[in-house]
């Protein structure tokens, strides 16, 4: 098993729990937490899997570098937009209808 | 009853594409010998900046673009301001962050001319300008901001508007963002600069528009 | 197997225990810390993928600035832990 391998499985794994935790977990700073989870393991995913084969692809390593930067902006957003809803409104979960 | 069916079609996704991944043919267009094809027309020796700067430079454009959009929109959640008294900063963090902050300037420079060479380039010395801005913050040597002033307001564009000045120019030649041969690396170099410090006050106002202190600690 | 294989195979076991230890460890503060850790074994991954320039990149931004951020928020909900 080359190393590109290995870690493109272990990128699917963390992208399989970062949906999990963003569909189960409630608290939301747990679910950016998630959420980071999840964009973590898709950039594993994309420039491990180039690689199985052992040839190194500069594309994708570009790409995921511009993903990484826009994921911490998006996760600075969320969480201003977080903080706002605490200040609002004191909680930190979204307001949930009754589940049968 | 919820979270089994979450959990058990998670698992079978998890198995299945574990299970495709092993039976993969390899790829049909190998892009790695494209990109060592034309490295020499990029302008830069490292394969990742060329990608990144030349190749696919639209892409980073619109990024630095997302990123400003990103951070006009935390300007408009709003700020949250307290005047909670916090227990001072220990004057060892304040002379070791004294100390670092002009090292990590010039890693950061350093990692701007390297891009060329190794790895490196405008992403990873922003990130460290932005790091050297935060740890500053965090001992309390700079204040958070408040509201951005005009220096301030060009230095979050600056990097944009040369990128998109740049693209523009070479528009009026030919192609978006084609680079003619013998300038290439000097314009990579120029956007380069452009995008590090924009990048740096960019990722440090993440950070630093958020925070709660009234900004008359220093 | 060889020592490659091995030590690529504890980092990425090492990788998904710490996401999981995050996802479901009871304390805050505690959770961030161990997202902080993700962040720094994903840059040792990126060596091992041969993207030095990735893992440069993610170690400052994704588990410093990331692990800053998430941490100033959590001071601002404190007394809320869930």
């Amino acid at each position: 098993m080359s190393s590109g391998l290995i870690f493109t499985n272990a990128g699917v794994i963390l992208f399989a729990m970062g949906i999990v935790g963003i569909i189960l977990i409630r608290h939301l700073l747990r679910r950016i937490l998630a959420f980071n989870f999840m964009g973590s393991g898709v950039f594993l995913v994309l420039v491990g899997l180039p690689q199985r084969d052992g040839v190194v692809d500069p594309v994708p390593q570009a790409m995921v570098l511009t993903g990484i930067v826009v994921t911490v902006a998006a996760t600075a957003l969320a969480l201003a937009l977080l903080r706002r809803y605490y200040v609002l409104t004191g909680k930190l979960e979204l307001p949930q209808d009754d589940e049968a | 009853m919820r979270r089994m069916f979450v959990i058990l079609g998670a698992t079978f996704f998890v198995a299945f594409l574990i299970g495709s991944l092993f039976e993969l043919e390899p790829a049909a267009v190998s892009l790695p010998t494209k990109v060592a094809d034309n490295m020499a027309v990029s302008g830069v020796e490292h394969p990742v900046t060329a990608v990144l700067l030349n190749f696919r430079g639209y892409d980073t454009l619109l990024e630095i673009a997302v990123l400003l959009s990103a951070l006009v929109v935390i300007l408009a959640a709003g700020i949250d301001t307290s005047t909670e008294v916090r227990p001072s900063v220990d004057p060892v963090v304040k002379t070791l962050a004294r100390l670092v902050a002009p090292v990590m300037a010039m890693v950061a420079i350093y990692l701007l001319w390297a891009g060329a060479f190794r790895p490196g380039g405008a992403f990873q010395a922003g990130a460290v300008l932005g790091a050297a801005a935060v740890l500053l913050h965090l001992s309390e040597l700079i204040a958070g901001w408040k509201s951005p002033k005009v220096m301030l307001r060009l230095g979050l564009i600056g990097g944009f508007l040369i990128f998109l000045a740049v693209a523009a120019a070479m528009l009026v030649h030919g192609a978006l963002l084609e680079y003619p041969l013998d300038w290439a690396g000097d314009l990579i170099l120029l956007i380069e600069s452009g995008l590090t410090i924009s990048l740096g006050l960019i990722l440090a106002g993440l950070f630093l528009f958020l925070t709660r202190d009234d900004g008359g600690r220093v | 197997m060889n020592m490659e294989t091995l030590f690529d195979l504890l980092l990425a076991f090492a990788m998904i225990w710490s996401a999981w230890r995050s996802l479901t460890v009871t304390r805050l503060d505690r959770a961030i810390v161990m997202f902080i850790v993700f962040g720094l074994l994903v840059a040792i991954a990126w060596v091992r993928l041969s993207a030095p320039d990735v893992g440069l990149a993610d170690a400052a931004i994704g588990a410093g600035l990331s692990g800053a951020l998430l941490l100033d928020a959590y001071g601002v909900f404190k007394r809320r832990e869930t």
